[in-house]
């Protein structure tokens, strides 16, 4: 695989996203919106409590919160991977593509690493501004900064491993499909072992201590690499144009 | 002249389904070579063959020398030829400047080359003025005329064109064709997919016509000698029964008659014409010009397209 030939696929997809904003959208606002909500939700919570209560909840509290950008990660990559290979579907942009002397590894990673970039810069972002606003919230009654910490730097390792293992389903997914937004919500499935994974750690079956994240962290790689490996499989230049429909 | 496409009982099935059945052909440098045939005779399949986009099943190709299914073959194939599909495929929410500047950047161009080809080809065809335009707000003459610039950007020795003009406009088609026709004099060696006998015969130095398999090889100019009969237009003062029967008496079918002039089927019109026009002059006509009728390639693709069902 050539680094320089799958950023130039993925610099394409970047300058099309400028121009198609809504495509985007979605992958920017959440982020953000979880990055203002939870930590006014806190502080509203803990402003209620004794501050012997508060001491004990807010820990707790942020990092319940700190997990969904997990979620997000696994969800949000779907509308753009899903646009980006739906996209050039539907405009027959993938036959001359093919016909350069990229090989299908090149494209496949340049279409991750544009499903990728944008999610995973935003979720920073927002985790950053999380963390900022948490500290701001909390240091007058924790006493100290509670971010940064391990706990979410775990959880910020795992973010693009959960957004990679998003952007290779859906490949494999747009791949059968002819319309970017039946990808989009076939891929949006993804979020429910998310979802089973945060109802066990709040039913402390698996809790999301620091080890169990970097367990998460390890198969979700694992998980990574056999899709990849699926992806470049549903990936064929010669089922590409003479099966996608 | 060196053979720059070479095929030999080249085939391709889908399943039970025989795309392109044997077809054996070369065709050499700088040369303009038109693959005619109906719609599904395998045209497309057999350029995305020779692109290393779909697998042969069965025969061997060359371009430029390089063996076409051999995997280290394959991306040099690629990085030499220039492909214009019959969807143009064009990224319709980027400007014309930037749908030739990643192309150049996927045939890894320097930005200095990429700047100078894209100057060049944009003025070159026109479109220089719409560089920062969306391509999806260009007309599809233009979207047609982007896309051969994109096929040419990393400067490709042999160029795969699949129905170039085909729902376009005249003009644009004209746009098209005369584009082509600068390419050939580039000493370009072209591979042109087309079912336009006219443009073939207009462009081409050389056709073949496929079915599956294929048909016929030659230049339009033999194709038409060869295959059909040949006849001559007499234009006469006034064609009386007089002369009429003089040419019926030389032995010679009258193909059409109206008061002033003859369609006459002649071998060898080259050889015959001089005693044929002296019987009609003794018979009393009086000659003002004579002409052949040409019997045009799409006569000669007609029929032997109708012959191979």
């Amino acid at each position: 695989m050539d680094l320089q030939s799958a950023w130039s696929v993925a610099a394409k997809d970047f300058k099309i996203f400028r121009k198609k904003i809504n495509v985007i959208r979605a992958s920017i606002a959440f982020p953000l919106i979880f990055a203002v909500l939870f930590p006014t939700i806190l502080n509203y919570s803990i402003h209620k409590e004794t501050s012997a209560v508060a001491v004990t909840v807010a820990p707790t509290l942020m990092d319940s919160f700190s997990i969904w950008f997990l979620f997000v990660a696994a969800t949000i990559p779907t509308a753009i991977a899903s646009y980006s290979l739906v996209g050039e579907k539907l405009q027959k942009s993938l036959e001359p593509l093919l016909a350069t002397p990229m090989t299908d590894g090149d494209i496949l990673l340049g279409k991750s690493i544009s499903g990728l970039l944008i999610p995973v810069a935003s979720i920073y972002i927002g985790s950053a501004i999380f963390m900022a606003l948490m500290d701001h919230f909390t240091q007058g009654v924790l006493g100290y900064l509670y971010y940064p910490n391990w706990h979410i730097g775990i959880i910020l390792l795992v973010v693009p491993l959960a957004s990679l293992m998003s952007v290779e389903v859906n490949i494999i997914i747009s791949a059968r499909m002819t319309d970017a937004r039946s990808a989009q919500q076939l891929g949006t499935l993804l979020a429910l072992p998310f979802v089973g994974l945060f109802l066990a750690s709040e039913l402390k079956i698996y809790p999301f201590t620091n080890t169990n994240l970097l367990i998460l962290a390890g198969v979700l790689a694992l998980i990574d690499l056999a899709f990849f490996f699926v992806s470049k499989a549903t990936f064929q230049r010669e089922e590409i144009l003479t099966r996608w429909k | 002249m060196r053979t720059t496409i070479d095929l030999e009982n080249l085939t391709k099935t889908f399943g039970d389904f025989t795309a392109v059945d044997s077809v054996s052909l070369h065709v050499d440098e700088g040369e303009v070579f038109g693959f005619l045939g109906p719609n599904g005779a395998g045209k497309t399949t057999t350029v995305r063959m020779l692109a290393c986009l779909i697998s042969k099943t069965s025969g061997r190709a060359t371009v430029g020398g390089y063996e076409v299914g051999n995997n280290s073959d394959q991306p040099k194939i690629r990085g030499m030829i220039g492909f214009l599909p019959e969807n143009v495929g064009l990224y319709e929410e980027l400007s014309a400047y930037d749908n030739l500047d990643f192309y150049g950047r996927y045939y890894k161009l320097t930005l200095q080359k990429r700047r100078e080809q894209i100057e060049y080809f944009l003025k070159m065809l026109g479109l220089w003025d719409k560089r920062d335009d969306a391509a999806g707000t260009f007309s599809k003459g233009m979207k047609q005329k982007l896309a051969l610039a994109r096929a040419l950007i990393h400067d490709p020795k042999v160029l795969f064109l699949d129905e170039p003009t085909a729902n376009l406009d005249p003009e644009a088609s004209k746009t098209v064709r005369d584009f082509i026709l600068e390419l050939k004099k580039e000493k370009r060696t072209i591979f042109l997919n087309t079912h336009l006998l006219d443009e073939a015969e207009r462009i081409c130095d050389r056709v073949a016509i496929l079915k599956t398999k294929l048909i016929a090889t030659g230049s339009p100019r033999d194709l038409r000698h060869s295959l059909s009969t040949r006849r001559v237009r007499v234009q006469l003062e006034l064609v009386d029964d007089a002369i009429v029967e003089a040419v019926k008496t030389l032995g010679y079918q009258i193909e059409e008659k109206d008061s002033d002039s003859l369609v006459v089927v002649v071998g060898n019109p080259e050889k015959e014409n001089p005693d044929l026009l002296k019987e009609i002059q003794a018979a009393g006509g009086r000659v003002q010009f004579v002409t052949e009728v040409g019997s045009s390639l799409e006569d000669v693709y007609l029929k032997l397209v109708k012959e191979s069902e």
